[in-house]
C-alpha cells in the first residue's frame, strides 16, 4: 500500500506536467529552510532561527504581529475608501453615505477599516501591557521601548484624524472635545495659564491643529492629508525602525 | 437599564466591551506563568532555550493567527455596522459629547484637573514617564519572562497606572457618564435636566482661610510640600536604604516626581468625591 502509494507520488512528480510547473523539489534540510527566509521579500525581516519560547502565544500573546496586521489591513481598505471619498464639507458625509448604500461591498469596506483600525489601538496598548509584563523593555531594549511608545501615540493620532473625515455628529463633536483641551496649553493656548497677551484663539496651538478657531472645512482637510499621508508614513518609517531594532537588540527577549 | 444596554451594545463601544475581557484574559494567562517561575525560581520558558527555523515555525504560528484575526475581523465587520449619524452641525451640541473611547480617560481626568493640566500637562508627563521607564527601572532581574517577585515595585506601579487609571477611567467615561458628564450608575435612567449643586469648596476654605493671598500661598505649601517628600525620603533614607543607593539622586528624582505625580490623580480624586475639595491650590495665574 505504502509502496504503492510512493510510486504513485513519483509519477505524478515526475511527469512533465508537474515539472513543467514546478521547478525542482522541496527539500526539508535548514539549509533550505534558511533560504526561504532569506531570499522572500516579505519574509526576510526576520532571522533565519529564533528562540523556541518565542514561539509561545502565551508569552507574546501575538500582540505586535496583530498590531502589525491591522495596519495593513487599514492601509489596504483606506486606500480602496479614497476613491470614494472627497475632503471638503459638502461631500465628505454624502460620500460616506453613497458609499454604505450605492457601492458594492461598500458598507462591508468602511466596516473592516473603522474596526481594523479599533482593533489596532486595542492590540497596540495590549502589546505595551505584554512587553512591560515581561520586562522586555529593559537593557538593550530601551531605545526600542521608546520608539513603540512614539508608535503608541501615533497609533492613537491615525485613529483620532480618521475619526473626524466621516463628517457626522459623532465625528464633528469627539474632535471638537478632543482637540479642546489644547487651548489651555501652557503659554501656547490661548486660555493656557501664562499665555502671553498676543496668543490668541487664531494664532495658538488648537489653531495650527485645527487651522481655524473651531472645526470646520479646512479641519477635513488637513486631519484628511495627516490622515491618508503625513501620518502613514511617519508610522510605516517608525515601524521599519521598530522590527529592526527588535532583530538588532537580538530578538524577542527570553529567560536567557 | 435599557440605555446602559444600548450603550453597552453600541457600535463603537465594541471594543470597550472586547477590553473588558481581553485585560482580565491576559492579566490570568501572565499570573499563571509569573507564578510558577516565582514558584520553581526558574523562568516558566527557561527549558525552551534551543533554536528553531523560523520557516516553517513562525510563520505558521503567524499565518494561522492572521486567519483567526481576519476571521474575527471579518465576522465584526459584516454583524455590526459603522456608526454614521446626522450631518455634522456646529450648532447642535449633543450632551454629552464624549471623545473618541480611547481618550476618555484624559477626559474623565478633566473633572478632576483644569484642562491645562488634565489635558496638557498630564498627558505630557505620561508620554515622558513611559519613555523614561528603561532608563529609570535598574532593576536587571525580570527580563524576558513573568514574574512578581522579582519586580514588585515596578509591576504595581505599571499596573495601578495602566489598569486602573487608565482602563478603568476609560470604561467609566463610556459607560458611566452622562449628560452633564455627570456619574450615572447602570440602573439609572440618563436625566438630562439633572442639575447637581455645585457644593465644591477649596482645600483652604476647609481649613478655615477665606483671605485670597493666605490661600494662594497655603495652596503653594500643600502643593510643594508633596512634592518635596520626594527628596525628604531621599535624605532621611539614602543611607540605609540599598535601592536608593542603586538608584542614585538623579532617577531618584525623576522616579519620585513620576511617581507622586501619578498618586496625584487618585488623591485629587478622593478629595472631591468624598471631601468635595475643588482646588488645593487657587493663584491668580492658575488653579490645581
Ligand atoms: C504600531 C505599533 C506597534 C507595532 C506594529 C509593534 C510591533 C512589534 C512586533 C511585531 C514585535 C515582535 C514581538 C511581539 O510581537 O510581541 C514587537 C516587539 C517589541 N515592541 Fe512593539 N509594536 C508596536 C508598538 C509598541 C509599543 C507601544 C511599545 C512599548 C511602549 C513597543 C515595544 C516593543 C518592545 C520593547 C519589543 C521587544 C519585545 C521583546 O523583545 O520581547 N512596541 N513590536
Amino acid at each position: 500500500m505504502n509502496e504503492e502509494r510512493k510510486g504513485l507520488k513519483e509519477k505524478i512528480t515526475n511527469s512533465d506536467i508537474w515539472r513543467s510547473i514546478f521547478r525542482h523539489g522541496y527539500e526539508n534540510t535548514g539549509r533550505r529552510y534558511t533560504l526561504q527566509i532569506l531570499q522572500n521579500v516579505w519574509l526576510h525581516l526576520h532571522p533565519p532561527r529564533i528562540s523556541r519560547h518565542a514561539l509561545n502565544f502565551r508569552f507574546t500573546w501575538c500582540m505586535g504581529g496583530i498590531t502589525f496586521l491591522m495596519f495593513l489591513v487599514t492601509a489596504v481598505t483606506g486606500v480602496l475608501l479614497m476613491f470614494y471619498y472627497r475632503p471638503t464639507a459638502e461631500y465628505a458625509f454624502h460620500d460616506v453615505q453613497y458609499l454604505e448604500f450605492d457601492i458594492p461591498f461598500g458598507m462591508l469596506l468602511r466596516n473592516m477599516h473603522r474596526w481594523a483600525a479599533h482593533g489596532m489601538v486595542i492590540s497596540v496598548m495590549l502589546h505595551m501591557f505584554r512587553v512591560f509584563l515581561t520586562g522586555s523593555y529593559k537593557k538593550p531594549r530601551e531605545f526600542n521601548w521608546a520608539v513603540g511608545v512614539i508608535l503608541l501615540l501615533v497609533t492613537f493620532f491615525l485613529s483620532f484624524t480618521g475619526y473626524l473625515l466621516p463628517w457626522d455628529q459623532l465625528a464633528f463633536w469627539a474632535v471638537t472635545v478632543g482637540t479642546n483641551m489644547a487651548r489651555a496649553t501652557p503659554v501656547l493656548g490661548h486660555e493656557g495659564p501664562f499665555a502671553p497677551s498676543d496668543i490668541t484663539q487664531s494664532n495658538d496651538v488648537r489653531f495650527a491643529l485645527l487651522a481655524g478657531t473651531i472645526v470646520g472645512p479646512s479641519t477635513l482637510l488637513r486631519f484628511y492629508i495627516l490622515h491618508c499621508v503625513a501620518v502613514p508614513l511617519l508610522a510605516s518609517a517608525l515601524m521599519a525602525l521598530h522590527f529592526w531594532r527588535v532583530r538588532k537588540d537580538g530578538g524577542i527577549s527570553g529567560p536567557l | 437599564m435599557e440605555h446602559f444596554i444600548a450603550l453597552v451594545t453600541k457600535p463603537d463601544n465594541v471594543p470597550i466591551v472586547a477590553i473588558l475581557f481581553l485585560i482580565p484574559y491576559f492579566i490570568w494567562l501572565s499570573y499563571r506563568q509569573a507564578r510558577q517561575t516565582d514558584k520553581t525560581g526558574v523562568p516558566s520558558d527557561a527549558h525552551l532555550n534551543d533554536k528553531v527555523y523560523v520557516w516553517p515555525y513562525l510563520c505558521r504560528n503567524e499565518f494561522i493567527c492572521a486567519i483567526i484575526v481576519m476571521l474575527v475581523l471579518g465576522v465584526w465587520s459584516i454583524m455590526i455596522d459603522a456608526p454614521l449619524e446626522e450631518p455634522s452641525d456646529p450648532t447642535k451640541t449633543p450632551n454629552p459629547s464624549k471623545a473618541p473611547w480611547y481618550f476618555l480617560a484624559l477626559q474623565e481626568m478633566l473633572v478632576y484637573f483644569d484642562p491645562w493640566i488634565a489635558g496638557v500637562v498630564l498627558p505630557g508627563l505620561i508620554i515622558a514617564g513611559l519613555i523614561a521607564i528603561p532608563y529609570i527601572d535598574t532593576n536587571p532581574k525580570g527580563k524576558g519572562y513573568y514574574t512578581i517577585k522579582e519586580r514588585p515595585f515596578a509591576l504595581s506601579v505599571f499596573c495601578f497606572g495602566f489598569i486602573i487609571l487608565w482602563i478603568v477611567l476609560m470604561v467609566v467615561g463610556t459607560f458611566l457618564r452622562g449628560p452633564g458628564w455627570n456619574f450615572f450608575a447602570p440602573w439609572e435612567a440618563w436625566d438630562p435636566h439633572l442639575v447637581v449643586p455645585l457644593t465644591n469648596v477649596n482645600l483652604s476654605y476647609l481649613f478655615g482661610i477665606r483671605d485670597a493671598n493666605t490661600a494662594n500661598f497655603f495652596g503653594f505649601v500643600v502643593v510643594a510640600g508633596y512634592f518635596a517628600l520626594g527628596p525628604i525620603v531621599y535624605l532621611w533614607k539614602r543611607n540605609t536604604s540599598d535601592f536608593l543607593q542603586e538608584l542614585g539622586l538623579v532617577r531618584y528624582i525623576v522616579v519620585s516626581f513620576l511617581f507622586l505625580t501619578m498618586l496625584a490623580l487618585p488623591i485629587k480624586m478622593i478629595l472631591r468625591i468624598f471631601f468635595n475639595v475643588k482646588y488645593i491650590w487657587v493663584s491668580p495665574w492658575f488653579n490645581v
